[in-house]
């Protein structure tokens, strides 16, 4: 077929145009944020996240029940309008207790997360930054640490020093930290040769410059994914050592001592184990997504 | 390779001198004294008692001698049950616990590969989503939370498993299961990224082109390079079931190393406790050099020897 002649234009080079930019600019974390609304999963568990923290803060409202007034007269009932999730052998509503769990919970993985954060910023950092010997018998000794079996050591810690909130902390942030440090670590040793870091060098910046305003910042993402990690790993934790007598002492509620308190009685009162247990599969799993979900969102290569 | 291993031993052995020291201190400054009870002991019993277990001697005699006693194979005393030691613990617990975490690692391995190769095989369809939704779950469900709905499900309610006890193999089943649930997952997710990720390369497309059935590739060609980061996972899988067997044993009734383990703790029976974790810390750091020291023999891409640590 033959296209006559006529039918063609010469447009010629319009200046400017080339250089328009068609999409609206995004920042970094603005692009993160699309790719992260795209995962189903993550985002589900977003808003079950949102959710939870939601009533650990205004749950205990809802109830006109305490969690810690005893009411024997009213031992082990099971769930209804009264009581809506039951209450425990010392007549101890469920729901409230569940709730207060869920603040102490979450308060132990927040306080965890933000001690290694604190550390292993600081002690990845000196030692990415410095690197050479400081790096070497640093990363060593956190090596050794790190040899240690974690929960081995939070036993002993736990056994030693007491039971109670600030232990427990505590021993969970003696070996937690390591990873937080590795990972800062590795991103500062990726980042100082970079040519912005020399650029801000020549400019007379000081490290503290440096590590605060240009190196900490771009380690931001996997910092925070490694943050949304630790929290159900220390959740899991005071579960697990509640549940083996090493927890948080009565009445304090946490989802590991309900658990422990309702394990025995679980054949005729199941309710007094089914609730703790589930929030803390719910909470561990919304956190789990939310973290693998960010950490996906975070990873250029998961960019098409 | 004996470069790699030797440095490797004098890692392992800093980080076991460092727990041992530490039960060792932790012991001194534990509240109350180990026979502290609720009569009090006239004085010379308890200084009899003292020189009995070396505690009259200055603390670096005894720090020495602590050490000297590990060395030997030797955990020492219970305080509470003056008839036992802690070796008899563990010779009489550790069988049990062995066995059933034998069974948990085999199921773990076997179910959680298999997963990850069918999710990886099906990717981005529905058997991919179901078996990442199972392994989120697996991940989610902390084992003793798994063990207790297990025992209440599957045993109290349906009768189809027996409810506690170490007798037969049935007995077996539930606890093993509830122990291998949390490292199923993370296997299955891990064989499944690394099958996506040596799907994509060059030699698998090279396999096919040359007319291999789908069988031969994903055998021989696949699934033998993407359980190289499996095995790396087995130094972790070992220290998971461990701490795992302390609270699935208690809520079985199953008389193991982890079960009296955690008596010990309630009953504050410090000698035992600071035995069996230095005992328990050997097993998993010998366990996790011995994975390390495997990887390095099937990867031959890995050179061990002199090779500065990567990031």
């Amino acid at each position: 077929m033959q296209i006559s002649k006529d039918k063609f234009k010469l447009v010629g080079t319009q200046l400017g145009e080339a250089e328009k930019i068609s999409k609206p600019s995004l920042s970094f974390w603005k692009d993160v944020f699309i790719r992260f609304r795209k995962n189903k999963l993550a985002l589900f568990g977003l808003v079950l996240l949102g959710l939870l923290i939601f009533m650990a803060i205004f749950g205990p409202y809802m109830t006109p029940y305490d969690y810690a007034s005893n009411d024997l007269s009213n031992k082990n009932q099971p769930p209804s309008s009264e009581h809506w999730f039951g209450t425990d052998d010392l007549g101890r509503d469920v729901f409230a207790r569940t709730w207060e769990g869920a603040r102490i919970s979450i308060f132990i993985g927040v306080a965890a997360a933000v001690i290694d954060l604190i550390i292993g910023v600081f002690w990845g950092g000196i030692a990415g930054y410095k690197g050479g010997r400081t790096d070497e018998g640093m990363m060593r000794f956190a090596d050794i640490l790190y040899g240690v079996p974690y929960l081995l050591l939070v036993i002993l810690l736990m056994v030693v020093l007491g039971q109670g909130l600030s232990t427990m902390i505590i021993a969970m942030s003696i070996t937690g930290w390591i990873n937080m440090s590795r990972i800062v670590r590795g991103q500062v040793l990726s980042l100082k040769n970079q040519e912005y870091v020399l650029a801000a060098k020549t400019l007379g910046a000081n490290t503290n410059r440096i590590m605060g305003k240009h190196l900490i910042p771009n380690s931001m993402g996997p910092i925070l994914v490694t943050m949304t990690l630790t929290i159900p790993s220390a959740i899991f934790t005071e579960a697990f050592l509640s549940f083996i007598g090493l927890g948080l002492t009565p009445p304090i509620a946490s989802w590991g001592t309900m658990a422990n308190d309702g394990l025995p009685a679980m054949r005729y009162y199941p309710w007094r184990l089914f609730f703790p247990a589930t929030f803390i599969c719910l909470t561990i799993f919304a956190f789990n997504v939310v973290g693998d979900g960010l950490r996906d969102a975070l990873d250029p290569r998961m960019r098409k | 390779m004996a470069k790699y291993i030797g440095k490797r031993l004098v890692y392992m052995l800093l980080s076991l001198w460092m727990i041992v020291t530490a039960t060792f201190f932790f012991m001194r400054i534990a509240p109350g004294n180990p026979f502290a009870s609720e009569k009090k002991l006239p004085p010379e019993i308890e200084a009899n008692l003292n020189a009995h277990f070396g505690l009259d001697k200055p603390w670096y005699a005894q720090y020495w001698e602590y050490l000297v006693r590990i060395a030997n194979w030797d955990f020492g005393p219970s305080f509470k049950y003056k008839s036992q030691t802690v070796n008899d613990l563990i010779n009489e617990g550790f069988p049990v616990s062995f066995l059933l975490g034998m069974e948990a690692i085999f199921i773990a391995v076997a179910v959680g590969v298999l997963l990850g190769i069918i999710a990886a095989l099906k990717h981005n369809r529905w058997p991919d989503y179901t078996a990442m939704i199972v392994a989120v779950l697996g991940i989610s469900v902390p084992s003793f939370i798994m063990a207790s709905f297990l025992q209440y499900f599957l045993a109290i309610k349906m009768g189809i498993f027996p409810v506690a006890r170490w007798e037969s193999f049935m007995h077996s089943v539930l606890p093993a299961v509830a122990l291998a649930s949390t490292p199923m997952a993370f296997i299955a997710r891990l064989t499944r990224s690394s099958m996506l990720e040596v799907l994509a390369n060059d030699y698998i497309k090279t396999a096919k082109s040359k007319g291999l059935s789908r069988g031969v590739i994903t055998v021989k060609h696949t699934i033998r390079n993407a359980l190289l980061p499996v095995v790396t996972y087995m130094g972790p899988l070992t220290a998971g079931i461990l701490t795992g067997s302390f609270v699935i044993e208690r809520i079985f009734g199953i008389p193991g190393l982890g079960a009296h383990f955690v008596t010990s703790i309630n009953n504050r029976d410090y000698t035992v406790i600071m035995g069996v974790t230095v005992f328990y810390s050997i097993l998993l750091l010998v366990s996790i050099l011995l994975v390390d020291i495997a990887y390095g023999i099937i990867d031959p891409r890995i050179k061990l020897a002199g090779g500065k640590k990567g990031e």
